[in-house]
């Protein structure tokens, strides 16, 4: 079986220990997976922004990346619910593309999604003793329907005290362009999910999308908190690197 | 606060947004309203069977608009209702003053209307000389203070109780305290003597039931009823997508729409009028007229990106359930319609892409509008659509539509990238301070404002892959679980193949 990485140009650049981390679970668990080079972002900054060619052009490089693949991994839902839910429409007029794109959803999932469902995985082994709070992002629970998985990983993690997140499902206020274009929109809203997250008294902030997960962090440290910031996968690894 | 059409909707939202008032009031409410429906919709059981019922009856009605409105108008002249067909907001305006003078009226009251609303009907009559009263709690407020609604449900949801006394003290000419029965019971005598005297009843509709050319009214202060029984004639104004097409779709409706809108189970009032008053009736004006109003409504139909526009039942839960909207409030939107729906309806309704403002760029896409709507409308891909409409008409903003193109040239290929992010790392040096950089620059002012950014990394993904993948290979070859997850996935693999299904959401 052929399980290939898609990084998401976020993880790439900036996060790239995020992909790692989510390579090396899998590998614990016998997958090699492979990193594709011809994949670059899944176009969804163009798209949102109503720029289509653009995308596309984007969205291009991920149907060709992954022709040969089995399952593809992503460390975020937002990445893969753009591929689920806007692919289809973005290559309607282009038969062969679209049926392209087609495989392409088929065979995408979420990384918490990929675990619990694919592999059949909720209990990684890790421990990881510190109270941890979780923000479900908007993509990943609305437009791909990931609500449980991510929380039933980190429940089943040894020491892990998960605290509910106030408002867990209200908006960080990312939005991709969106935080740029109206930022004092989308900075009232930060500022928001970071009140109810510093309520939290947690230690860990954790989520599943690098868009939200730099946004919030983003603001912890302008208002000068060190409250730490992680994806899942980060933490999962980080949990069985203590066990293993 | 008052807004006005020349700001943008970033500048009418950084007034709002200074305005803890404001902030405050919205929050509370559309919490209070969110949370009704949240428990309603529990208590009903089964609530994404109802939406999807809800909205196979919309879209059903809409796909067949022209066979049910052709139905209503039909029904309703037969129970004796004059039915007017108005293309646009002057057309309705004219006909209802044309009634109104040839009634020589001088009073109008009016129950709540968000159509009247929309074609300015209180200005149209006081032009005319005609005294218009709003009997509607909220919108008589509204009426008072000379603004727009600011909620579709709650028109004046903006104003908190110390405002709202201070508006009606002044009306009084006396000292009110701020309290809802004194405010409340103030306007109701006030009002009582309006009813009395009004020459004409103005209502809005919540729907029209084509098989009987009925009309139906949700509320909640008993105002609409009185509306519609007091004064002799009666005119009705609805947007021509208010069908329905029989008394059982609108149990579904009925079923929907309060606990969408409030949380209740149904509205303290619910009147179904067919006809004006007959011999043996009660009460019921003796005249009674229906304006039907399309004002751009029509235009959605056979749009496919738009059309189920027109499936909304004007419930306001997308409102309630905005994080946007709750921060900025309704007038920020610069419309009559605000909130998720209004960011829509605003421009899509005359499709007239270069006068647009900013307004479907005022979301996160975050969808929470469309997981609140009862009949399933997708509100967050339609602003999608909107922004790439403005776009392809050319009239997207230069500064962003240079990023694209590079963005375009960057991600096409994959060697791009890399050397983009290599000249990157290079050029943000200067700027980087414990891996963050917070300087107030060019394209990230408006981050950086709020937020620290995170510098690039070095190395990226791509580049640490050949070293990463000797340690996973290793790794892998050591795993101890991996037959069983191979054969998982196998199956998984083998499942799809068949096109037993996939992993599709949709
Ligand atoms: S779009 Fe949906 S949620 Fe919003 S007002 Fe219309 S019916 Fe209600």
């Amino acid at each position: 079986m052929k399980v290939s990485i898609m990084i998401t140009c976020l993880a790439d650049a900036i996060y790239p220990k995020v992909g790692e981390a989510m390579a090396r679970i899998l590998a614990r668990y016998g997958i090699e997976a492979d990193f594709p080079q011809l994949q670059t972002c899944c176009g969804q900054p163009a798209f949102n922004s109503g720029y289509w060619d653009e995308a596309r052009a984007s969205a291009l490089t991920m149907l060709e990346a992954f022709q040969e693949s089995d399952f593809v991994v992503t460390p975020s839902g937002s990445c893969a619910g753009m591929i689920h839910h806007y692919y289809l429409k973005l290559f309607e007029s282009d038969e062969a593309r679209y049926r392209q794109a087609e495989e392409l959803i088929d065979k995408t999932y979420e990384f918490s999604r990929f675990l619990v469902h694919v592999m059949g995985v909720t209990d990684v082994g890790a421990h990881f003793p510190h109270k941890v709070t979780y923000h479900p992002s908007c993509h990943g629970s609305r437009l791909l329907g990931v609500k449980d998985e991510p929380l039933k990983l980190l429940e089943h993690v040894r020491g892990l005290e998960l605290i509910p997140l106030p408002y867990a499902e209200d908006c960080c206020g990312f939005g991709g362009t969106f935080s740029v274009k109206m930022s004092d929109i989308s900075g009232a809203m930060v500022s928001e999910k970071v009140d109810h997250v510093l309520e939290t008294k947690a230690e860990v902030l954790v989520g599943i999308d690098l868009g939200c997960l730099m946004n919030i962090a983003g603001h912890l440290r302008h208002r000068g908190q060190s409250l730490r910031v992680m994806h899942l996968a980060e933490l999962l690894d980080e949990g069985m690197g203590v066990t293993a | 606060m008052k807004a006005t059409n020349e700001q943008t909707v970033l500048e009418r939202a950084k007034q709002a947004l200074n305005d803890e008032f404001l902030r405050n009031a919205v929050k509370l409410t559309t919490e209070k309203l969110k949370n009704g429906r949240l428990s309603a919709a529990k208590q009903l059981g089964n609530w994404e069977e109802w939406r999807e019922r809800a909205r196979q009856i919309r879209q059903h009605t809409i796909a067949h608009l022209d066979y049910y409105l052709n139905q209503f108008a039909d029904q309703a002249r037969k129970q004796g209702v004059h039915v007017h067909f108005a293309k646009d907001g002057k057309e309705a305006v004219e006909i209802a003053i044309r009634i109104a003078i040839s009634k020589q009226a001088q009073t109008v009251v009016k129950s709540k209307s968000m159509v009247s609303e929309e074609i300015h009907m209180n200005e149209a009559l006081e032009q005319n000389g005609i005294e218009s009263v709003e009997t509607d709690l909220g919108e008589y407020i509204i009426q008072l203070a000379g603004e727009m609604p600011s909620h579709i449900i709650i028109p004046a949801i903006h104003k908190n109780r110390k405002q709202i006394a201070e508006l009606l003290s002044r009306d009084a000419n006396e000292t009110l305290a701020p309290d809802t029965a004194v405010l409340a019971g103030y306007v109701r005598k006030k009002l009582r003597e309006k009813f009395l005297a009004a020459d004409i009843g103005m209502t809005g509709c919540n729907f029209a039931i084509a098989e009987t050319g009925s009309i139906v009214l949700f509320e909640n202060e008993g105002n609409a009823r009185m509306v519609s029984t007091l004064p002799k004639t009666q005119i009705t104004l609805m947007g021509m997508e208010r069908i329905v097409p029989t008394w059982d779709d609108l149990e579904v409706m009925a079923t929907m729409l309060p606990r969408s809108a409030t949380g209740q189970r149904l509205t303290v009032y619910m009147s179904g009028i067919t006809g004006p008053r007959r011999p043996d009736d009660g009460d019921g004006p003796e005249e009674m007229h229906v304006i039907i109003l399309d004002n751009g409504r029509s235009l959605q139909l056979g749009d496919p990106e738009f059309q189920e526009l027109l499936h909304c039942i004007r419930c306001g839960a997308c409102l309630n359930a905005c994080p946007v909207y709750r921060h900025i409030g309704g007038h920020s939107y610069g419309s009559t319609y605000s909130g998720p729906i209004g960011a829509v309806l605003k421009p899509a309704l005359n499709k007239n892409v270069l006068e647009w403002d900013d307004v479907a760029n005022a979301s996160s896409l975050c969808g929470a509008c469309y997981e609140a709507c009862p009949v399933k409308i997708p509100l967050h891909d339609m602003l999608v659509y909107l922004r790439r409409r403005k776009n392809e008409a050319g009239a997207g903003l230069c500064s962003e539509k240079w990023m694209m193109k590079g963005f375009k040239v960057v991600m096409a290929k994959p060697h791009r990238l890399r050397a983009v992010l290599k000249a990157g790392r290079l050029g943000q040096m200067p700027l980087v301070r414990d891996g963050a950089i917070s300087a107030h620059l060019g394209p990230l002012k408006g981050w950086t404002a709020y937020r620290r950014f995170p510098a690039l990394a070095k190395p990226s993904f791509r580049e640490r892959w050949p070293h990463l993948q000797a340690e996973l290979k290793e790794k892998a070859r050591r795993a101890s679980v991996k037959e069983h997850v191979q054969l998982r996935l196998k199956q998984i693999r083998e499942k799809r193949t068949k096109k037993t299904g996939g992993n599709r959401d949709e």
